[in-house]
């Protein structure tokens, strides 16, 4: 589904992300960890396209298309979506709004959605406008479940969600990555960025990766290098070096 | 009553559009009543709402003794050398809305201004609620479209009495070759509210105005002015609430956006009494280069008033673009629909016509930041 090949990326003068290669097939859900700081959101902010990241080596192959250098729009219409951890709040533009017009006219689920999400009173709110972290992360997998993407990218999904909320996101968030459906007819994929690894008591990661410097310096079990992470911290992955 | 309805009627399309554009209902649906006047002349006087007037500013005077209590009270003759003229005025022509005490309208009273061919038009309305009463009006101010010059002088006075309320939504549609000067105040009594909505989205070469609302114990004034300056139009707007009466309030909301012109925009609220509160807010977008220069004024003259403001002037901001597109909005879908975001502030009795008419400026709004 996605192929990325030597990778490079500069925001301003530096050099954030240093030959990054990745490969993520249909059906698989790969997570991303790394200290703050190391380019996990970079690399998923360039995924999607964003004007801030400039490639400057490398490409980025969807489904086949090379689209390293095409709009943000057009890789969101392509299969493409992403949960922010930070969106921005726009004033005037109600969340129901948004929801109709990333539907495209296919409203009817939407509320049954929003019912799911528990979001229905913040339909007539201005988008993130006084949002909690936790409602802010509801809204965003609820526009999720409205765009239907095949790849979706989640940047840190359970930061400032309640350990209430937890459950609903963990499970909504399966539910997009089709984890319900048996495996070989799974056809969505996902990249997550954990800092806690909470997500993966909801959603059943095939593989893992660490960022450090910018640079993918470790593949493995998820699970596995959670818990050297927690054990022994970063440093312990930069001096394994199992790449 | 009317005097020659064909003249509306027989006005051509495109210029009845114009008019509808500025909240006017030829068939009268949703309006409780109406006053026409073209130029100088009264074409239209009528409402069916109980309690209700609507009368030319002529008829009301000969009609009611206490009504000179009300003429040139709220603004002054000689507060400017606009006022002066439109006092100088053999006939003097405009409209007197009257809720008599107690009368509530669900639907609103519309005013129609259309400056034909003169080179001046004057205009002097009077608005008044009695006590416990309701009353909304939508006044639309509009040029012939092939209008090579022309001023508009308009006053308006408003007394909002105890427990009543006013709406007041003017929508303006000049072209570039006309300049605009209303002068309007508003006295509110005990808990009266008095809300005040503008709106211009089309060229005009100037328009400069400052109401005013002095307001009574517990009484509320809110003000809101969605502009949109196109090349070359220059537009001088402000709003002033005198917190007079315990336990007073007012708001003034300003959405400007500039595709080139000029919006300089004022506001001052003035806290003279204990309990009181007011807030300004003034928010501005640059779509092309042009100028938004924010004005606003907080003036407390005792411990008890609160007052603050915030002002914002700046371009869309490009994350927020983004954002949209990551959700499958092309560019130019998310900048339209940020900026139509940037300009509710939700209006009370905004006909569905004029937020037509905002879709379509906001579609042909440039993309190129």
């Amino acid at each position: 589904m996605l192929k990325i090949e030597k990778l490079k990326v500069k925001v301003g003068d530096r050099e954030v992300l240093h030959d990054i290669d990745l490969q993520i097939n249909d059906g698989e859900t790969h997570v991303l960890m790394g200290p703050n700081g190391s380019g996990k959101s970079t690399l998923l902010m360039t995924i999607m396209g964003f004007g801030t990241y400039e490639v400057t080596g490398g490409r980025i192959v969807y489904n086949g298309t090379d689209i390293t250098h095409i709009p943000v729009h057009e890789r969101a219409q392509m299969g493409i979506g992403m949960l922010f951890q930070r969106p921005p709040t726009i004033s005037g533009l109600k969340l129901e709004k948004l929801l109709a017009a990333v539907a495209g006219g296919k409203t009817a689920e939407v509320p049954a959605y929003a019912r799911t999400m528990d979001m229905e009173r913040f339909l007539q709110r201005d988008i993130n406008r006084g949002f909690s972290g936790g409602e802010i992360k509801r809204s965003e997998v609820l526009q999720l479940m409205v765009q239907r993407p095949d790849f979706v990218m989640l940047d840190e999904p359970e930061s400032g969600v309640d350990l209430e909320n937890i459950s609903l996101m963990g499970t909504s968030i399966a539910h997009l990555l089709q984890k319900d459906l048996h495996i070989v007819n799974r056809q969505k994929s996902g990249l997550i960025i954990t800092h806690t690894g909470y997500i993966l008591d909801y959603v059943d990661a095939d593989f893992g990766h660490v960022m450090i410097d910018g640079a993918i310096r470790c593949h493995g079990n998820p699970r596995e290098i959670l818990k050297v992470i927690k054990e022994k911290g970063y440093r312990e992955c930069l001096a394994c070096q199992q790449i | 009553m009317p005097a020659d309805m064909s003249e509306i009627t027989e006005l051509p399309a495109s210029e009845k559009e114009r008019l509808v554009q500025t909240g006017l209902e030829f068939g009268m649906e949703n309006r409780c009543g109406s006053f026409f006047q073209m130029d100088q002349k009264i074409l239209q006087s009528t409402c069916s709402a109980e309690g209700v007037e609507v009368l030319s500013l002529e008829d009301a005077l000969q009609k009611y003794d206490w009504m000179a209590d009300r003429y040139w009270n709220a603004v002054k003759k000689d507060k400017d050398k606009y006022t002066e003229f439109v006092a100088g005025q053999k006939h003097p022509a405009g409209v007197v809305v009257i809720a008599h005490k107690g009368a509530r309208t669900v639907y609103p009273v519309q005013a129609c201004l259309y400056l034909a061919g003169g080179p001046v038009q004057t205009v002097h309305n009077i608005m008044i609620a009695e006590e416990g009463a309701e009353l909304h009006v939508i006044s639309g101010c509009a040029s012939a479209a092939g209008a090579k010059s022309g001023s508009h002088l308009g006053v308006t006075e408003f007394y909002v009495g105890k427990n009543a309320q006013i709406t007041s939504t003017m929508i303006h549609n000049w072209n570039p070759h006309i300049s605009v000067y209303p002068r309007s105040a508003a006295l509110v009594e005990e808990n009266g509210v008095f809300i005040s909505n503008y709106v211009c989205m089309q060229p005009v070469a100037r328009i400069q105005m400052y109401p005013q609302a002095t307001l009574g114990e517990n009484a509320v004034a809110n003000f809101s002015s969605i502009i949109v300056a196109q090349p070359d139009s220059y537009f001088d707007l402000g709003s002033r609430a005198i917190l007079r009466g315990k336990g007073s309030s007012a708001e003034l909301i300003t959405r400007a956006i500039t595709k080139g012109g000029t919006v300089i925009s004022r506001g001052h609220i003035l806290g003279e009494t204990e309990e009181t509160k007011g807030h300004i807010e003034c928010k501005g977008m640059i779509l092309k280069d042009g100028i938004i220069h924010a004005i606003p004024e907080i003036e407390g003259r005792v411990t008890g008033t609160e007052l603050s403001h915030e002002a914002a002037v700046g371009r869309i901001a490009r994350d927020e673009i983004e954002y949209l597109m990551a959700r499958g909005l092309d560019e130019e879908t998310a900048t339209a629909t940020i900026i139509r975001g940037f300009l509710d502030v939700k209006i009370d009795g905004l006909p569905p016509v004029l937020q037509q008419q905002i879709d379509a400026a906001i579609d042909a709004a440039d993309s190129g930041f």
